[in-house]
């Protein structure tokens, strides 16, 4: 603000360096020269980043509305598909076009295209493999009848009418999945069938674990980080290191000793049973579900609260309270209305990094949660690796990047991330 | 802490019942971290404390399953047979100096741009260098996984070394930027007056003033990439074993008891990459008067 005054001020060219040029463009000068060197100094690691991780990232969320292969296996059929008027069976042209796309193919791209075919309407698949068999025994037309006569299912509209649902290169059909709806074979929007809607329960399911988590955190990590700011620093650095120490340990470690605690013949049961608060049978069955899930992630994301809370306590001057005690509140009161408020940054800051963290847990989960202790995380995982269903691994993906996305836009705009801590 | 002589017993009550409230907080946060150590040394192949073990019988206690994590058939037998935990080992350390190599050079280069006062869009980009720290790692692995397959770099080392300093930077650029907030920068003008050029400048000036901050920076990317397993297995090939990756392994199929040593080993790491950590960040905070935890 001062230097713009300045510079205002002698635009009329009074003040000149000492080569002659105004004061105003040697400082511009001087200011970009600056500005390109700290830009310099940035770049390769936003190029580094750019390349390893941002353009991967941006494949993926590609991937979840690519739907070009297919029209790479059946260029002539959509083109001839476009004309069908979607009332009878369609005309010989189609079919025989259809016959020769499928006989010429490449098996391995028939066998992709297939499996994609197959989540518009299941059965493709089959006919397909079995088609690509068939019709090499099929010397000339027309074309047809000789394909229903190898498939009655080249004669049902169903599977014609499907097609419809491939034609174009981009589709939201793996967005649908991912919150249980699906294209009918009219492209319209549908609900899965009953026992196929999964997704909205463990979205909801993840959200949940996350909330629970949150709280939990906030419940554990506020009256420590309240301790740990009020001792001296003597201590408080002693202490610090137990909340540090996990932040620090291996993730898998943490998760193992945890089994360790939980089975159903770990520590923590056998000490109930020993000390004769339940009885052998009845151990409680603490691992390979959703508490046990909610228990193992609290312990792993608890530094995480207890660091930011504790960087914003330790800037509320004890006086506050005195005062407050002295006009007369009782402890809790004043607690409420004095410490609490103050404490408003580091609680939203803490709440927030623990649940974006624990909104894509996925080791978690997998190893302590059991059947019902799966996050989304998880079925990310399983249709990455398992079923290769890889469109609507991205689609449930690009939905879980999009929720991080707003919420760490917010966590910026309230926190700063340059104000993370490390300890 | 004692209590002054006039507070109420009600207070008093208060205060000690929070007090154990905050001790059991600490217990929860610690206790599962010691309770596989005394385990790791159980001849039981169960993950159990069994009644013998408790009453300290010789016989219970054993050092069996370290001999097997180092790959040593029996007592006294000193040949040594390569096995998938020390194998897994030699992986972790290769991909984990390299990422922490990588990403100390990038991350320190790229907060030292970040601190400068006129640098342009300085919180996007803030944003941006901190994110791989933040996006759920089985997205980050589910896109890298789709990426580097495209490009030839999936089952290879150099593949893991690059996602890994990917993972790793965010906590370079985070400590070392913290330890510029309180760097003065009239001492680089002095410098430069004096007649240093720019690396030199850096060198002998900038660097031991932020050394603290770098080598904190660096420990912390290198426990990211050595604790790392998801990007290892969707991005590695099977034969790219590392200490997480086979003890994830281990859990999922064969619960041996070996696990429970590599933790041993991997808690006495811990421990002492926290106390190094520590050392440096009081160190620096004597040194300078600044307090990088404020």
């Amino acid at each position: 603000m001062f230097r713009d005054k300045i510079m205002n001020e002698t635009t009329a060219g009074s003040i000149l360096t000492t080569e002659g040029i105004p004061l105003k463009v040697s400082l511009q000068k001087a200011e970009r020269r600056n500005k390109i060197r700290a830009v310099l100094l940035v770049a390769p690691l936003l190029l580094f980043i750019l390349f390893t991780f941002l353009i991967p990232i941006g494949d993926m969320l590609l991937r979840s509305v690519d739907d070009s292969h297919i029209n790479t296996v059946f260029p002539k059929t959509f083109k001839e598909y476009k004309k069908w008027d979607r009332q009878d069976l369609p005309s010989e042209e189609l079919y025989k076009t259809m016959f020769f796309e499928v006989k010429e193919s490449e098996g391995y791209a028939i066998g992709k295209a297939s499996t994609r075919m197959n989540y518009a309407k299941s059965g493709w698949k089959s006919l397909l493999k079995k088609s690509k068999r068939k019709f090499k025994k099929i010397e000339e037309g027309p074309y047809k009848e000789q394909m229903i006569a190898i498939d009655k299912k080249w004669a049902n509209m169903e599977y014609w009418k499907a097609i419809g649902v491939m034609v174009d290169a981009t589709t939201a059909g793996y967005y649908l999945n991912a919150v249980d709806l699906k294209y009918n074979v009219d492209k319209e929007v549908v609900r899965q069938k009953e026992n196929r809607r999964i997704y909205n329960h463990t979205w909801f399911k993840t959200f949940k674990v996350s909330v629970l988590v949150m709280v939990f955190c906030l419940m554990l990590g506020y009256p420590i980080a309240y301790l740990l700011s009020t001792l001296p620093l003597k201590y408080s650095n002693l202490l610090m290191i137990c909340v540090l120490l996990p932040f620090w340990t291996s993730l898998l470690v943490r998760t193992v000793a945890w089994m360790v605690m939980l089975q159903q013949k770990g520590v923590f049961n056998n000490l109930l049973v020993m000390s004769n608060i339940i009885a052998d049978e009845n151990r409680f069955k603490l691992m390979y579900n959703e508490t046990a899930t909610i228990i193992v992630m609290t312990q792993i994301l608890l530094p995480f609260m207890v660091l930011p809370l504790y960087s914003v306590m330790r800037t509320i001057s004890p006086n506050y309270m005195r005062a407050a005690l002295n006009l007369g509140a009782s402890p809790l009161h004043a607690f409420w209305k004095i410490y609490m408020p103050n404490s408003v940054p580091g609680i939203s800051a803490g709440c927030m990094l623990v649940f974006i963290l624990a909104i894509g847990y996925y080791i978690t989960p997998e190893l302590v949660g059991g059947k019902d202790g799966q996050m989304i995380g998880n079925w990310i995982a399983y249709h990455l690796k398992t079923t290769l269903n890889w469109g609507l691994c991205a689609a449930l993906g690009a939905i879980l990047l999009g929720v991080m996305t707003v919420l760490y836009w917010v966590y910026n705009k309230l926190v700063g991330i340059e104000n993370i801590k490390l300890g | 802490m004692a209590l002054p002589s006039y507070t109420t017993t009600s207070q008093r009550i208060g205060w000690y019942s929070f007090l154990t409230y905050c001790g059991l907080v600490f217990f929860f946060l610690i206790a599962p971290i010691f309770i596989i150590l005394p385990l790791s040394f159980s001849a039981s192949p169960f993950f159990e404390f069994t009644r013998e073990f408790m009453n300290f019988e010789p016989e219970a206690w054993s050092l069996r399953w370290y001999r097997q994590m180092v790959g040593i058939a029996s007592v006294g037998d000193t040949t040594v047979v390569s096995n998938k935990w020390m194998l897994g080992t030699r992986n972790s350390f290769i991909i984990g100096i390299s990422a922490t190599f990588l990403a100390t050079a990038l991350g320190t280069i790229a907060a030292l741009g970040l601190s400068r006062p006129n640098m342009p869009f300085k919180g996007t980009i803030m944003a941006i260098l901190i994110s791989p720290m933040i996006v759920p790692l089985i997205i980050t692995s589910a896109g890298m996984f789709f990426f580097y397959s495209k490009i030839g770099l999936t089952h290879t080392y150099l593949g893991l070394i690059l996602a890994h300093t990917a993972l790793g930077t965010p906590f370079v650029v985070i400590t070392v930027t913290a330890t510029l907030t309180g760097f003065d920068t009239n001492l680089i003008r002095a410098s430069q007056s004096l007649g240093a050029d720019t690396m030199r400048t850096f060198f002998k000036v900038i660097m031991p003033l932020i050394l603290p901050g770098v080598i904190s920076g660096a420990l912390f990317a290198f426990i990211t990439s050595f604790d790392e397993v998801v990007v290892v297995m969707f991005v590695g090939s099977v034969e790219q074993i590392t200490i997480p990756k086979q003890m994830w392994a281990g859990l999922r199929q064969e619960t041996s008891p070996v696990i429970l040593c590599m933790a041993t080993c991997l808690v006495a790491l811990s421990i002492a990459l926290l106390t190094t950590v520590e050392l440096l960040r009081r160190r620096s905070e004597r040194l300078r008067g600044i307090k990088l935890r404020n």
